[in-house]
């Protein structure tokens, strides 16, 4: 008796699926309204979303206020601006990290036996998820801006910077939530995803959400240099603070990029190792 | 008579690292045909099913669903085959519409059609009433009879139903059995596997019985009974004339190993037929019968006779899962 390897027409076709999105739509698109429906209706999800950065994000602002004033801060009007991306940074990654529990729980309850039985590629069941996951992302993006505007923090890039910003942190977030998908897929445990949510907070600390990289210290000051997610931070807060700036722009788009060929790659590999030993 | 094959397997097997789960099965399941697969936990049926189903693949042999491969063609056989398995796997925070029209969208068909083909469905597995209630909400019962709705959506020719019955109170279990009769009456296949000698016994056109990943008999149930032996009548007798009831027994038939001092097995070719002349010669001798019964071997002795023990069965529940 001979083994079997994944069918070649399963690999062609699944990856013909994610990249023609429009073929499995409508497929993408009930999964990911599913995805919002299943945040929204379980509440242990949804609080790390919007909860908790919320709070985060009251108490920073309200506790450390005066940063600003440290030399080499850079030039904002509030600390409440430049604190805006930092919580939504917290939020998707949160979000993708909450997407990648779901999908485990999915997987650990049989229903995702469901979807892989359904003539439909493959690769849609971790879209659908993903559309989700940005989706939500989305959602707290306008959240935070809706909290900074009551609170008095400005947009200096106005109403286009505010859409890039939103824009790129949506794309963040379902970039981020092809890691979480890709872990999910391959533990096929909630657990190992939930366990991973210190270790959000590690690479955020790690970077410039939350503090200036200039102002922080070795070997944080290094890592936060080089971590992507700094690029992506600063390109989530320049229109912010300053405006839209094209370099800053480009960096983020550059890293969301990379941390997306990880994520999707990762997450066809997951797909195709769970497929093999069921 | 089925007239073409719905589900071929040769020499299918699955190793899970050194373990052999399946090893070198082979079955025939012909064109609207209820095929029983039976077998204990562990034994191999669910892992069969899951190749079947395309959602493992096979480490050897090839096995083929409505004439499509389920390696090489596994998008067609998707297509073509609706799956109940084990454990409802449902969603417990969606409604049971909302699970229905999303099993609509996963199948190709258009947003109207899936809505009409969701009221319809609920109606008929008598769900109508908790359609808009979640999943969680919902007994054993009615979340396996929503599984089954769900695996009907698209009409499917060949439907693969994993224990659908397991866990379930015997007025549940009656309702699926139903359903089941009624889809296969309408033309679908149906790939059933179950831990109930009596679902396999009622429901299957054909049985397979599994164990230790093989098939270790395979036939109708009628035909699997007969080759462990004919039926046997049970004599209930007062004790004094056992021994003269034996001596008149035995020139109808052999005698099986009594079960107790008032008891008279005794062996008949012919069945029922048999009765009267076993009637006949205890009267003709003066003999008071207390009771009698005509007992057929069971696919339950048939599983002893090809493995050695029986098959342990589960208890059952019907307690709404947590929502």
């Amino acid at each position: 008796m001979e083994g079997h390897s994944l069918p070649r027409s399963e690999v062609v076709g699944g990856a013909k699926g994610a990249l023609h999105l429009r073929a499995n739509a409508r497929v993408v698109r009930a999964l990911g309204l599913r995805s919002i429906r299943q945040t929204f209706r379980r509440p242990q999800l949804m609080a790390p979303i919007v909860v908790f950065p919320t709070i985060l994000l009251a108490i920073q602002t309200g506790g450390a206020g005066s940063a600003v004033e440290l030399p080499g801060f850079p030039p904002v009007q509030s600390f409440l601006q430049f604190m805006l991306a930092g919580a939504m940074m917290q939020s998707l990654m949160l979000a993708g990290n909450s997407g990648g529990i779901a999908l485990a729980v999915d997987i650990e309850m049989g229903f995702t036996d469901r979807l892989f039985a359904a003539p439909i590629s493959r690769y849609a069941i971790v879209l659908g998820r993903l559309a989700g996951t940005a989706a939500l992302g989305l959602f707290a993006s306008l959240w935070f801006f809706a909290i900074g505007l009551v609170f008095g923090a400005e947009i200096a890039g106005g109403v286009p910077g505010a859409l890039l910003s939103i824009a790129l942190v949506t794309v963040t977030a379902a970039a981020v939530g092809g890691i979480g998908a890709a872990i999910a897929l391959r533990t096929g445990s909630a657990s190992v995803v939930q366990g991973l949510f210190p270790l959000v907070l590690v690479v955020l600390f790690l970077s410039s959400a939350f503090f200036p990289v200039g102002l922080m210290i070795e070997p944080a000051k290094t890592i936060a240099e080089y971590n992507p997610f700094s690029f992506i931070v600063e390109g989530v807060r320049e229109p912010i603070v300053s405006g839209v700036d094209a370099t800053e722009t480009a960096e983020a788009l550059l890293a969301i990029a990379g941390i997306v060929v990880i994520g999707l790659g990762l997450s066809a590999r997951a797909l195709r190792h769970r497929l093999r030993v069921g | 008579m089925a007239s073409a094959t719905a589900i071929s397997v040769q020499g299918l097997e699955r190793a899970f690292a050194e373990v052999l789960a399946v090893r070198g099965v082979e079955i025939e399941v012909g064109e609207g045909e209820i095929y029983g697969f039976l077998g204990p936990n562990g034994a191999g049926k669910t892992t069969t099913v899951r190749m079947l189903t395309t959602l493992l693949l096979p480490t050897g042999g090839r096995a083929t669903v409505a004439g499509h491969d389920v390696v090489a063609e596994a998008r067609q056989v998707r297509a073509s085959i609706g799956v109940a398995l084990q454990e409802a796997a449902l969603d417990p925070l969606m409604t049971g519409r909302e699970l229905i029209r999303l099993q609509a969208t996963l199948h190709g068909l258009p947003g109207a059609e899936g809505r009409r083909r969701a009221d319809d469905l609920l109606e008929r597995v008598d769900l109508a009433d908790a359609a808009d209630r979640r999943v969680g909400t919902y007994s054993g019962g009615m979340q396996r009879r929503l599984d089954l709705a769900a695996a009907l959506v698209h009409e499917p020719r060949v439907l693969f139903l994993d224990e659908p019955t397991t866990g379930l109170d015997p007025v549940s279990r009656k309702t699926i059995w139903e359903e089941v009769r009624a889809l296969n009456d309408d033309g679908t296949t149906v790939f059933l596997t179950t831990q109930y000698l009596e679902e396999a016994d009622q429901l299957a056109d054909n049985v397979g019985i599994i164990d230790s990943g093989r098939i270790v008999a395979e036939g109708t149930p009628a035909s699997l009974k007969a080759e462990v032996g004919a039926p046997h009548i049970r004599l209930q007798l007062e004790e004094g004339s056992i021994a003269e009831a034996e001596e008149i027994c035995r020139r109808i038939g052999p005698l099986l190993p009594p079960v107790d001092a008032k008891t008279v097995l005794v062996e008949v070719e012919q069945g029922a037929a048999d009765i009267p002349r076993v009637v006949r010669a205890l009267d003709e001798a003066d003999i008071e019968v207390g009771s009698l019964e005509l007992v057929h071997p069971s696919l339950d002795d048939v599983f002893v006779a090809k493995t050695g023990y029986h098959i342990k069965v589960p208890t059952t529940s019907s307690a709404p899962a947590n929502a």
